[in-house]
C-alpha cells in the first residue's frame, strides 16, 4: 500500500465508490463542475478508452464524452507504479497476470518508475526516448502501462512514438530493419486445394510479396490437409531458394503433432488473447505454447535467425469468449502481447478489423485500434505487423484500408498481411493487396527485407532502381510454381 | 469455436462443417473476361483453380481501373445484402401450407444488431409472449442474420425440402425472426417446447457470395448455456454454385434423426460418419 500513496494527486477516496472490503481505493476527477469517480483501475481504463462498440457491448464504456475525458484526467495522474500494485485481472485467477507481474524487470523500469501516465506520454514523445532507450525500457513496461498511456495519446502520438522503436527478428529473412516493410503473402483457398494455393503464391511472389512469411489459413484443421500445404510451401521455398519462411496457421496442437511426424514446419502459429480464460477458449495454455516453442526451436530451420513463433491477436477476442473480467478490450489486447513476448516471436500481428463491428464498428474505430495495437506491441518489444482489414458487415471500405496502411507505414509497421486483390476468398474479408504494399514501398521509400530484396533482384523482378518489374509470367522461371502441368512433387 | 455466420476471434482452422464448396462469382468480379493477350490467357488458366483475384496486372503500383471497380461492385453487393430489410411476408407466402409466426429479437434495428450480438440472441419481450406453446419434435427458425437476400432466396425451399423428409415427426409453426442471431433459436425452441431447433440464417456476405444461407441444428437447446460446440452446421447453401436445397435438406434431416437417436447434438454428432 505504500507504493499507492506515492501518487499524492490521485488516490482520493471516490465519492461514489461502491463499498469495498479493505483499504479504500478509487480514482476521480472533476470536469465541468461535476465529479466523476471510478472504483478501480480496470473501470478507469475502460472509461478512458476511445469510443468503440466492443466496450459498449461489454457495458464498460464511458457513459458520456465528458466522463471519458474525466477518466483521462484521472488516468493522467496515476503513477506507473500503481499498475504493479493493482492488477486489472486477479493474480490468483489468471496466468497472464502472473506472467506480467512475475516477469516485470524493475531495473529496465527504473528510468520511468517515478512518472505518472501523463508524464510517461510526454517522456515517450521526447527526443531522449530514442531507439536505444525504448529498447532498454521494453522489459520494464507492462501491458497495462502501455495501454494506459496509449489512451492519452492522439493518433499522431501513436505514430510518432511507435516509429522510434526498433524490433528486429529473423528466420530466413530479417524483419524490422529501418526503412524496410515486409509482407505476409496470404494465398488462402476455401478448400485448401494445393493447386489453387500455388497459383496464389505465384501471384504474390511476382508482385514482390512474401518476405515476412508465406502464410496460409487452412479452411479446416485436418492434419493431412495442413501437411499437404506445408509440403507444398516447403517445396516452393526450397526449389526457388526463396529467403522466407512458410506457415500454415492451424491450431498449435496440430502443428505439434505434425512436427513429431517430421513435417517441414518453419514457424509455429497460434491465436492468443490477454486472459487465461480467453486462451483456454482458443484451446491454449502457456505450457502448451512452451512445448511448441521448444519443439520448433529444436527443428532450427532458420538460416539467419532463430525467431520461430508467429502470433495473431485482436481486440475483442476475450469479450467474444466471455473471458474479459470487466477489462476494456484494448487493455486486454496489450496483455496478449505479454504472452507473445515470452516466445521472442518472428512475427506478431493484430487482425484488427477482422473480429467484427460488434468490437470495432467502423473505419474510424478500426484505424484507432490499429494504431494502438501497433504502438503497444512495439513498446513491449514485439515485431508488430498488421492485418489492415474489414469485414463486410463493418462500416468500412477500401478507402479505409488505403488510409490505414499509409498511416501504419509511416508508423513503421514491421509487416502487413497482403491478399490477392485485397480479397480473401476463404476468410471472407478484405485486407491489403500486394498492390497496396507496392504503393507503400513507393511513396515512403520502403524496401523489402534485405535477403528477399536480393532474391527479387536475382530472379529479375527488381530493376536497377529497386522498383518491381512487370514480367510475363509464362516465361518466368517462377511460373513452375503453378504453371500447368504441376511439377510432379506437388501434383 | 467459429461459425461462418458469426466468425469471431481466432481464425486458425475451425470446425469442419458439412458444407458444399461453392465456386464461381456473381458475374461482376470475374477478371478473366476482361483480360486480353497471352498473359491474360495464362492467368485465366490458373483461375480455374482458385477464385482468388490473381494476375490482375498493375497501373503503376495500383490495381487497373476495371479490377478496382470490380472489387467495389462485389463489396457493394455484400453491403447491400447486410442492410437489405427482411421481408417475412414473402417467406410466409412461399410456405402456404405451413403455419408461421413472426418474432423480433431484442435488437430494434440493424445498427444495434450489428453492434450488440447479445441483443440479437434474445427475444423481444412481446415476441416471447406471442410464441405458441406445445410439444414438437422440430422447430424451423428462418432468421435474417447478416443477409436477408440469402434468406429470401433459399430459406423457404430448404424448409419445404427438409420437412418432406421428416413427415413422421411433428413440426412446429415456422418462426420468422428479424434481427436474429443463431442463438435466438435456443430461446424460441425452449419457449415453444420443441426438441430440436433448426435455424436457417443469412451468412455474413463475402465478396463472391452475398446470398449464402447457413443452417444450424441444436438438439435440446438451453438458452444461455448452449454453445457453438453443441451445434451442427450446414453452410454455403447457395445453388447453383453452393450446396443445393435438396442436398442441404438431406443432410439436415439426417442430422435431426441422428440427434434424436443419440439424444445429443454438436460434437457428439460430428464424430459420426458424415451423412
Amino acid at each position: 500500500m505504500d507504493e499507492r500513496r506515492r501518487g499524492a494527486r490521485r488516490l482520493r477516496p471516490a465519492g461514489r465508490a461502491a463499498p469495498r472490503q479493505g483499504p479504500v481505493s478509487g480514482y476521480s476527477a472533476v470536469l465541468g463542475g461535476r465529479r466523476y469517480a471510478f472504483t478501480d483501475l480496470a473501470r478507469l481504463l475502460a472509461a478512458a478508452s476511445p469510443e468503440r462498440s466492443g466496450d459498449r457491448l461489454a457495458g464498460i464504456a464511458a457513459d458520456s464524452a465528458q466522463e471519458r475525458v474525466a477518466a483521462r484526467l484521472a488516468l493522467a495522474e496515476v503513477p506507473l507504479e500503481r499498475f504493479l500494485a493493482e492488477p486489472v485481472v486477479p493474480y490468483e485467477l489468471d496466468d497472464v497476470t502472473r506472467l506480467i507481474v512475475d516477469g516485470h524487470d524493475r531495473a529496465a523500469f527504473a528510468p520511468v518508475a517515478g512518472l505518472t501516465v501523463g508524464e510517461f506520454r510526454e517522456w515517450l514523445l521526447s527526443p531522449g526516448a530514442d531507439a536505444g532507450a525504448l529498447a532498454a525500457l521494453a522489459p520494464g513496461v507492462t501491458p497495462e502501462m502501455a495501454a494506459a498511456v496509449s489512451k492519452l495519446m492522439s493518433n499522431s502520438d501513436l505514430v510518432a512514438a511507435a516509429r522510434k522503436v526498433r524490433v528486429v527478428t529473423a528466420f530466413r529473412s530479417t524483419i524490422g530493419l529501418p526503412g524496410r516493410l515486409a509482407t505476409r503473402l496470404q494465398p488462402n483457398h476455401p478448400t485448401d486445394d494445393p493447386a489453387g494455393v500455388a497459383a496464389a503464391v505465384l501471384d504474390g511472389l511476382l508482385l514482390g510479396s512474401g518476405d515476412a512469411v508465406i502464410g496460409v489459413n487452412p479452411a479446416g484443421d485436418s492434419p493431412r490437409a495442413v501437411r499437404d500445404l506445408l509440403e507444398l510451401l516447403d517445396t516452393v521455398i526450397a526449389r526457388h531458394a526463396i529467403p522466407t519462411q512458410s506457415c500454415v496457421l492451424c491450431h498449435v496442437t496440430t502443428t505439434l503433432r505434425l512436427m513429431e511426424r517430421g513435417a517441414p514446419v518453419d514457424l509455429v502459429f497460434q491465436s492468443i488473447a490477454g486472459t487465461q480464460a480467453a486462451n483456454a477458449s482458443f484451446g491454449v495454455t502457456l505450457a502448451l505454447l512452451d512445448e511448441a516453442h521448444a519443439a520448433v526451436r529444436e527443428l532450427g530451420r532458420g538460416t539467419v535467425g532463430g525467431n520461430a513463433m508467429y502470433f495473431e491477436t485482436g481486440q475483442g477476442s476475450a469479450l467474444s469468449a466471455g473471458a474479459h473480467h470487466g477489462v476494456d478490450q484494448q487493455t486486454l489486447e496489450a496483455r496478449a502481447y505479454a504472452v507473445a513476448r515470452r516466445y521472442r516471436p518472428l512475427l506478431v500481428n493484430t487482425v484488427v478489423g477482422f473480429i467484427g463491428p460488434e468490437y470495432l464498428y467502423d473505419g474510424r474505430q478500426i484505424l484507432r485500434a490499429a494504431l494502438e495495437d501497433h504502438f503497444c506491441g512495439k513498446l513491449l518489444g514485439l515485431p508488430m505487423g498488421l492485418d489492415v482489414c474489414y469485414t463486410n458487415h463493418a462500416d468500412a471500405d477500401d478507402d479505409d484500408i488505403a488510409t490505414m496502411l499509409t498511416v501504419l507505414g509511416v508508423a513503421g509497421a514491421s509487416f502487413l498481411i497482403c491478399t490477392p486483390g485485397g480479397d480473401d476468398i476463404m476468410l471472407n474479408y478484405q485486407s491489403a493487396s500486394y498492390h497496396d504494399a507496392l504503393y507503400l514501398r513507393e511513396v515512403l521509400g520502403l524496401r523489402p527485407a534485405p535477403e528477399f530484396e536480393s532474391w527479387l533482384r536475382a530472379v529479375g523482378l527488381l530493376d536497377e532502381g529497386g522498383a518491381l518489374r512487370e514480367v510475363s509470367p509464362a516465361a518466368h522461371p517462377l511460373a513452375a510454381i503453378a504453371a500447368p502441368p504441376l511439377p510432379p512433387e506437388i501434383s | 469455436m467459429t461459425s461462418p455466420a458469426e466468425r469471431e476471434g481466432a481464425r486458425d482452422g475451425g470446425p469442419v462443417t458439412a458444407a458444399g464448396t461453392g465456386t464461381g462469382t456473381d458475374g461482376v468480379t470475374e477478371p478473366a473476361a476482361a483480360d486480353a493477350g497471352a498473359d491474360g490467357a495464362w492467368w485465366a488458366a490458373l483461375r480455374q483453380r482458385t477464385q482468388a483475384r490473381i494476375g490482375l496486372g498493375r497501373a503503376g503500383a495500383a490495381l487497373p481501373t476495371r479490377h478496382r471497380l470490380a472489387l467495389q461492385a462485389a463489396h457493394a453487393a455484400a453491403r447491400d445484402a447486410v442492410h437489405a430489410p427482411f421481408d417475412p411476408e414473402a417467406v410466409a407466402a412461399a410456405l402456404p401450407a405451413m403455419p408461421t409466426v413472426r418474432v423480433r429479437s431484442a435488437a430494434p434495428d440493424r445498427l444495434t444488431y450489428l453492434q450488440r450480438p447479445d441483443l440479437g440472441r434474445r427475444l423481444d419481450d412481446a415476441a416471447g409472449a406471442a410464441l405458441p406453446r406445445g410439444g414438437w419434435d422440430v422447430v424451423f427458425v428462418v432468421a435474417d442474420g447478416l443477409s436477408s437476400r440469402a434468406v429470401h432466396a433459399h430459406a423457404a425451399a430448404v424448409v419445404l425440402a427438409t420437412t418432406a423428409l421428416l413427415d413422421d415427426m411433428t413440426i412446429a409453426p415456422v418462426v420468422l425472426a428479424e434481427q436474429a442471431r443463431v442463438a435466438l433459436g435456443d430461446e424460441i425452441a425452449d419457449v415453444m417446447g420443441a426438441t430440436t431447433a433448426v435455424v436457417l440464417i443469412g451468412e455474413r456476405p463475402g465478396m463472391s457470395a452475398a446470398d449464402s444461407l447457413g443452417a444450424y441444428l441444436t438438439y435440446a437447446p438451453r438458452p444461455g448455456r448452449t454453445t457453438d460446440a453443441d451445434r451442427n452446421c450446414v453452410s454455403n447453401i447457395r445453388p447453383p454454385l453452393g450446396l443445393s436445397h435438396e442436398a442441404a435438406a438431406a443432410t439436415l434431416a439426417g442430422l435431426v434423426r441422428r440427434a434424436a437417436e443419440l439424444g445429443a447434438g454438436g460434437v457428439a454428432l460430428k464424430d459420426e460418419p458424415a451423412s
